[in-house]
């Protein structure tokens, strides 16, 4: 085809006007540096704060309920089977809070291929006690490998190291808060009584912040094994298994199914966290909504250069068309004009996007919430460049469909009569 | 006997605004090749009007027109267009070259939007031809560098780039002064002396007229004389 030649026209049109060009293709950069910077930018907010819920929370926990039974004697005598029964003050059964059989189920999970892996855990109730004063509070026992492959429990470790709780015996993590209420430094002693009574020293290994400052307040964490001595029970003892997925997305199905498998209860991240998803969903909805008002806007500003230009080339493209062109290869000049703007508007607006991005990346961003974040999150999803050469492409095509329709329409014989 | 190269049947043309008006009336003739033809007429006798008709660029006409004996009524805006890419060459009252470009770009456009040549080829047709006019020297400059009268032989040149069977001219002279009105005029007596080029020039200059071949007088959209 003639393409060669048509783009050769059409670059020379284009340098012919550089300047009006190039305010076209600089509007056309400016939004779509908008775009990429306002999009990561979201976006990397959107991560960290799905990551704050998603990093800390299982997809899947198992772990039993303190309930009353389901099968009340009076529904299985035979004498009363027949009406409804209502009971009145029915207590709790005598709570076991240990997943029996953990062992079994743990290496059954893990043989599941939709899991990317599991950390046992025990929660156990406790009294912190600091000279006269006793603060209540809460031990975890984690797998601390396992907890910071899957959960970052590292990144929330801000002094100390979170192997040490593995490494040294009865040695234990506080919380920030609880750390300033115990006056305790890294290397002391503190005393945790259990609700059993039993008085146990732990050694104090590091601090931890999770960005919540009254979990901090409470929450210390130690190894399991510490744990299981801490209750006095044997070492099969978990009272929490948190099960990782491939794809979040399963998580309901995955724990209704665990939940008949292994006779206990069950809880997926959707469930335990059903407002993050819709935040998450409406800030994308605005930074897309604005980059492409932003495109639109430069879109406008590419239509009417072109139309600009088509009319100070009325004489070009009626001499074109005399010469044997014919409209559809005057349209293909001037759409050549408009996706050449937008392809190098758009290109560089990449460019100056991502420049743009990783100087947000360098602004100091310092929140107690987030312990972990010392400048403002970006995301680098190659899904937003290619998301903008295409807006910018679509756009330009558009704002140059018209004016190159009205170009390729124009009739040469008014032109060079009406001179 | 030579062969007809442009047949005109029973052209009428209206002009429909701001009123119904007949500007061409019956207008019938034909051009052999090799003539050199001058169509002369007062001011809006319609004779600008009729070479607009027969250059295919203005479609809405009654009657037909035949060029290399083929019938223009019924082609499409691309088979026109490629019917006066080929076949017809232009030059108009006021130059028209294409300022973004060289002289020798602009003889070239037509050329390589043909495609019979590669576009070593038609660059070297092109200078071939500015050669004939004698204007070589001026194939780099820009079009807008030259002067009126080189302009005028540049869209000669450009015109002839594809070996039209015909050119057509809508007062190459009218804006030129006497010396480049006659270097023109004598580039056109050539053409039609030496290479037999077939040429239909409007103009309503008489000394230009009187000089080629054959005149065609119009007056009122119709043919007045015709020898």
């Amino acid at each position: 085809m003639n393409l060669k030649l048509i783009a050769d026209i059409a670059k020379s049109l284009l340098l012919a006007r550089f300047r009006q060009s190039l305010v076209a293709a600089i509007g056309v950069t400016f939004s779509i540096t908008m775009f990429i910077a306002l999009l990561g930018f979201m976006n990397g907010l959107n991560d960290l704060l799905d990551g704050l819920i998603l990093n800390r929370t299982p997809h899947v926990r198992l772990f039993n309920e303190i309930k009353p039974n389901a099968n009340q004697p009076i529904n299985e005598s035979a004498d009363f089977k027949k009406g409804h029964n209502f009971i009145q003050s029915v207590k709790s059964s005598q709570g076991k809070l240990e997943i029996y059989n953990s062992a079994a189920i743990m290496d059954a999970v893990r043989k599941d291929p939709r899991v990317l892996g599991i950390a046992p855990k025990i929660n156990a109730p406790v009294l912190y006690n600091s000279g006269t004063i006793d603060i209540t509070g809460v031990v975890s026992g984690i797998d601390v490998k396992a907890e910071s492959e899957l959960y970052f429990f590292n990144d929330y470790v801000r002094v100390g190291n979170a192997l040490d709780l593995k490494n040294v015996n009865n040695s234990i993590i506080l919380g920030k808060g609880l750390a300033e209420r115990l006056l305790a430094e890294v290397g002391d002693i503190v005393q945790v009584t259990t609700s059993k009574g039993e008085l146990l020293p732990l050694k104090v290994v590091g601090f931890f912040q999770s960005g919540i400052a009254d979990l901090d307040k409470v929450q210390s964490f130690a190894s399991i094994a510490t744990a299981q001595k801490l209750l006095g029970v044997p070492n099969n003892y978990v009272t929490d298994i948190q099960i990782k997925l491939k794809d979040l997305a399963l998580a309901p199905q995955v724990a209704k199914q665990y939940a008949q498998l292994f006779q206990c209860d069950a809880e997926d991240i959707q469930t335990a966290n059903s407002q993050f998803e819709t935040g998450g969903f409406v800030r994308t909805l605005i930074s897309y909504a604005v980059g492409v008002v932003l495109l639109i806007v430069a879109g406008f500003g590419i239509y009417n250069i072109l139309n600009m230009m088509i009319y100070e080339k009325m004489d070009t493209i009626a001499i074109l068309k005399a010469t044997g062109f014919s409209g559809s290869d005057v349209r293909k000049i001037f759409l050549g004009i408009a996706l050449t703007i937008g392809l190098v508007g758009g290109s560089l607006g990449l460019l100056f996007g991502f420049l743009l991005s990783l100087l947000i990346d360098q602004v100091p961003f310092n929140t107690a919430a987030l312990p972990t974040v010392t400048t403002y999150p970006v995301n680098y999803n190659p899904k937003f460049y290619i998301i903008g050469i295409v807006f910018s492409l679509v756009t330009t095509y558009f704002a140059g469909f018209f004016p190159a329709r009205k170009a390729s329409k124009i009739d040469p014989v008014i032109i060079i009569r009406g001179k | 006997m030579a062969k007809t190269v442009l047949q005109s049947e029973q052209i009428n043309k209206y002009f429909n605004d701001p009123v119904r008006m007949q500007v061409l009336k019956s207008v019938s003739f034909s051009v052999d090749q090799g003539e050199f033809v001058a169509v002369t007429g007062k001011s809006g006798c319609g004779k600008s009007t009729l070479l607009y008709i027969l250059s295919t660029m203005d479609t809405d006409y009654e009657g037909d027109l035949l060029i290399d004996g083929e019938k223009m009524r019924d082609k499409t805006e691309p088979e026109l267009a490629r019917i006066r890419n080929e076949k017809i060459g232009f030059v108009f009252q006021f130059h028209y070259l294409l300022n973004e470009f060289t002289a020798l770009k602009n003889v070239m456009l037509p050329g390589l939007k043909l495609q019979k040549y590669d576009e070593k080829e038609v660059e070297h047709r092109a200078i071939e031809r500015l050669k004939t006019l004698g204007i070589e020297h001026l194939a780099l400059k820009k079009a807008n560098q030259l002067s009126g009268g080189e302009k005028q032989r540049v869209a000669i040149a450009r015109a002839l780039i594809n070996d039209p069977i015909i050119i057509m001219g809508d007062e190459p002279t009218g804006n030129l002064d006497k010396k480049n009105s006659d270097i023109v005029f004598g580039i056109f007596k050539q053409l039609a002396e030496e290479l037999k080029q077939t040429l239909l020039i409007v103009t309503h200059d008489d000394g230009f007229a009187k000089n080629t071949h054959r005149i065609i007088e119009m007056e009122d959209g119709q043919i007045l004389i015709e020898p």
